[in-house]
């Protein structure tokens, strides 16, 4: 394997591995101001009761975020010194408000939302809270709009083979900007309800039936029921934005390779590149062409359309795109299921929590990571999909790597593909092991934990 | 924006003095807590705990400090930051698994099952020297030029050890004052027993660097230079003396001047910091890469500024709030 492929590997593990803390804080941090607001407003320990429990899991997925975010920060250098040395015009401004206006902000009040709770004035805790979720999702926004201006790059000149910004709010308001960041934000919030729902279940099966269990549960199934509609809406619309920018994108999720009109919607199929079709294909009639112009009968066009006449392939891996864009679809539509059934059981009779039979509450622990499943996918999809481009018609990936000896690359990529297996295995582990105590009815706070509740005590100085 | 001469010869300079004072907050806040990291195998399980109290609030942003540094690097002067750090690619994987390994067992120490705490302090020990060492080895390769020879290869091992000991005599000092009786003394002990590191650290550096280049050794010694940089090492070496000899008397009645030993070593970071601004400039990349060759386009940089106006001293504002809310000693763990 050569430096190219050892380092794109070595990035897809990073930032996979990364984005699924960002993916539970993003909501989650607005999950607790929720929690914190509701106590504020009722005084009901129930409320409080589901702050502190997961205020916890916040705190682990922060640390785990943040550590794995340093990775990416140097990783541009380390690997991919062609990018910033063609677009750091662009990209520097983004990546440097990100660190400006939402890092220092999360880690700064985060330190008062989870130690200060007795040092602070109730509002001031309250206030924290809200500026770390608002904290973490000024950080997605910056870094969504980044990656949009990668996939639809404008408000620039190429000059000396170096992108200069000539118009800001250009680069910002990117054509793909809007839909990608509802759609991951969204997939944040879905994301949390699963999890949430799911932990809750466990909790609530292996016997830990407080009023917090139950109000969290009931909050994250209705909300998972809520946004999952939503989500489908705004990831069909985003898929429309990307058959206007990127149309050999849509070609490859869809495995079609002639344009055509009344393309049908393939559900299985193997891709094949080299002989440019699919095997065993099955597929619904004029679906595709629907579901992307809108008409039964519209024109998409085809991978082929995306070689050129020396035989240069300008269009993305098939397969993989193909196979992505079906998990995610696939974990969308079974998390819509899920969380309709649950809801409709709770809501028959007004039964709430009871209604859940066993297989259910089995069912939602199962899917407790369902919303990293499907995130992962998307991210698969949409990046893989932008291949063989680093920014879209700019620059190709190809370009930017740096002349690293591919053995270097491959001992750093194997340490962090260890670190990261043991560093998922505890952090899913200390999960469940945090909410079975939590069933037992032993307070996780009690025992010695300098994080979330530990107070750092202070002795007056006089 | 001609409005303070041209934009070109300035604005590199505005962002490599940012950039300049995000590496020395981060080399003396996160130095701290790393510090305190290094420190942990001579400690009990009950200091552990203190230990992790007094930097528990504060090290998430402290490492906030490096995303700034390194992102201004990349953001400023994007040749140097490719250059710098491929030429330092398998020290900064090294220190970056090192970060993600402390970072984590912070969290996970307290919230795994009681069995495997022993297993995550030891990680992050060992999370807090992979930091420390490949720092320190990172900045005696940038001091020699980023440039492999066994003599530079040797040079750079030994600031590693002077770096990691360095932080561990800082730690020691941020632990003096934030604890109290059996700790606090244990920690003057270390303190003592650290400081030649920061002493030898600052010394090599400073010795090695004029005979790396001619150009800065004509920087420090001619005339009249020579005159006007003579406080640099005259304050330095008083700063040496006087930690010294508080450290000897440490801990005073009433806990009086607890804070010293701290801003004292800060005060000496500080000057160590300057000697080496003054050496490399204008270089970003020693002898080869200058901070006005490696600059963005200066649109781009002064959006980021305008930025940095705004902002930089809100965060200001909000750490010294963060700091000021968590003061005092961190005692006993205590939970309401």
């Amino acid at each position: 394997m050569d430096t190219l492929i050892l380092s794109r590997m070595q990035f897809a593990a990073n930032i996979s591995f990364h984005i699924l803390f960002p993916t539970i804080t993003i909501a989650l941090g607005w999950a607790l101001l929720f929690f914190k607001v509701r106590y504020n407003q009722t005084k009901e320990d129930r409320w409080m009761e589901a702050y502190r429990f997961w205020v916890k899991i916040f705190a682990l997925s922060f640390a785990l975020g943040v550590v794995s975010g340093i990775t990416m920060s140097f990783q541009f250098g380390t690997n991919w010194p062609g990018f910033m040395e063609t677009v750091g015009n662009i990209a520097g401004p983004l990546l440097a408000y990100e660190v400006l206006t939402a890092f220092f902000l999360e880690a700064v009040f985060l330190g008062i939302m989870l130690f200060g709770f007795s040092r602070v004035p109730n509002w001031l805790h309250t206030t924290a809270t809200f500026l770390v979720a608002f904290g973490t999702l000024m950080s997605a926004f910056w870094i969504i709009v980044l990656n949009s201006w990668m996939h639809t790059p404008q408000g620039y000149e190429m000059i000396e083979g170096v992108a200069h910004a000539t118009d800001w709010s250009a680069i910002i308001f990117n054509p793909s900007m809007p839909y990608r960041l509802a759609h991951m934000v969204l997939a944040s919030f879905i994301t949390v309800s699963f999890l949430i729902a799911g932990v809750s279940a466990f909790r609530w099966l292996v016997g830990g039936r407080t009023e917090g269990v139950r109000v969290a549960l009931k909050t994250a199934v209705f909300s998972a029921a809520l946004l999952l509609p939503l989500q489908i809406y705004m990831g069909d619309m985003h898929g429309l934005n990307t058959k206007e920018y990127q149309p050999a994108k849509v070609a490859a999720m869809e495995g079609h390779w002639e344009t055509s009109s009344g393309v049908p919607l393939i559900l299985f199929g193997l891709p094949d590149e080299d002989a440019r079709e699919n095997h065993y294909e099955i597929g619904i009639p004029n679906l595709a062409s629907f579901i992307l112009t809108h008409s039964w009968d519209g024109e998409i066009k085809g991978l082929n359309d995306f070689v050129t006449h020396d035989g240069e392939v300008l269009h993305p891996p098939v397969a993989p795109v193909f196979w992505s864009f079906r998990v995610m679809v696939g974990t969308g539509l079974l998390m819509l299921l899920v969380s309709w059934g649950a809801s409709a059981m709770m809501l028959r009779k007004r039964r709430g929590v009871e209604g859940l039979p066993k297989p259910m509450l089995y069912a939602l622990v199962a899917m407790s990571f369902s919303g990293w499943l499907a995130t992962l996918a998307g991210w698969y999809t949409t990046e893989i999909g932008r291949q063989p481009w680093l920014v879209h018609g700019v620059m190709t990936t190809k370009q930017a790597v740096a002349d690293v000896p591919a053995p270097m690359v491959l001992s750093t990529l194997l340490a962090y593909l260890a670190v990261y297996a043991v560093l998922l295995t505890a952090y899913i582990y200390v999960i469940f092991y945090l909410a079975r105590k939590m069933s037992r009815g032993e307070d996780i706070g009690t025992r010695v934990a300098p994080s979330a509740k530990a107070q750092v005590k202070a002795v007056p100085a006089e | 924006m001609n409005t303070f001469g041209d934009p070109v010869i300035w604005l590199p300079f505005v962002f490599a003095m940012l950039m300049g004072v995000s590496i020395l907050i981060y080399v003396v806040l996160d130095g701290f807590d790393l510090g305190v990291g290094v420190l942990f195998p001579f400690a009990d399980d009950d200091e552990k705990d203190r230990m992790i109290a007094s930097i528990g609030p504060f090290w998430d942003a402290n490492e906030t400090w490096l995303v700034l540094a390194v992102g201004l690097l990349l953001v400023a002067f994007p040749a140097a930051h490719g250059e710098i750090l491929t030429a330092l690619y398998l020290p900064v994987a090294i220190m970056l698994i090192g970060l993600i390994l402390r970072g984590v067992a912070f969290e996970f120490r307290a919230k795994a099952p009681a069995p495997h705490k022993a297993t995550w302090n030891n990680l992050f020990f060992t999370g807090s020297l992979m930091t420390s060492l490949s720092q320190g080895f990172m900045l005696g390769m940038y001091v020699m030029g980023l440039d492999y020879t066994w003599a530079h290869f040797a040079f750079a091992c030994l600031t590693a050890v002077f770096l990691t000991v360095g932080y561990s005599f800082i730690g020691a000092t941020w632990i003096i004052h934030k604890t109290d009786e059996h700790l606090q003394r244990k920690a003057v002990d270390w303190a003592k027993g650290g400081i030649w590191g920061l002493v030898l650290g600052i010394g090599a550096i400073s010795l090695a660097t004029p005979f790396v280049s001619p150009r800065i050794f004509d920087k420090w010694f001619s005339f009249p230079e020579m005159l006007y940089l003579a406080p640099l090492p005259i304050v330095s070496g008083l700063l040496v003396i006087s930690l010294w000899t508080m450290l000897r008397r440490m801990p005073l009645p009433d806990d009086r001047m607890s804070w010293a030993p701290f801003a004292v070593a800060t005060a000496l970071w500080v000057m160590a910091f300057l000697g080496m601004a003054y050496s490399f400039y204008p270089y970003v990349v020693p002898e080869r890469l200058t901070i006005y060759d490696a600059a963005s386009a200066p649109e781009s940089l002064f959006i980021i500024l305008i930025g940095t106006c705004i902002v930089l001293p809100t965060i200001m504002g909000y750490t010294v709030l963060a700091y000021t809310i968590f003061r005092g000693k961190a005692t006993e763990l205590r939970y309401d």
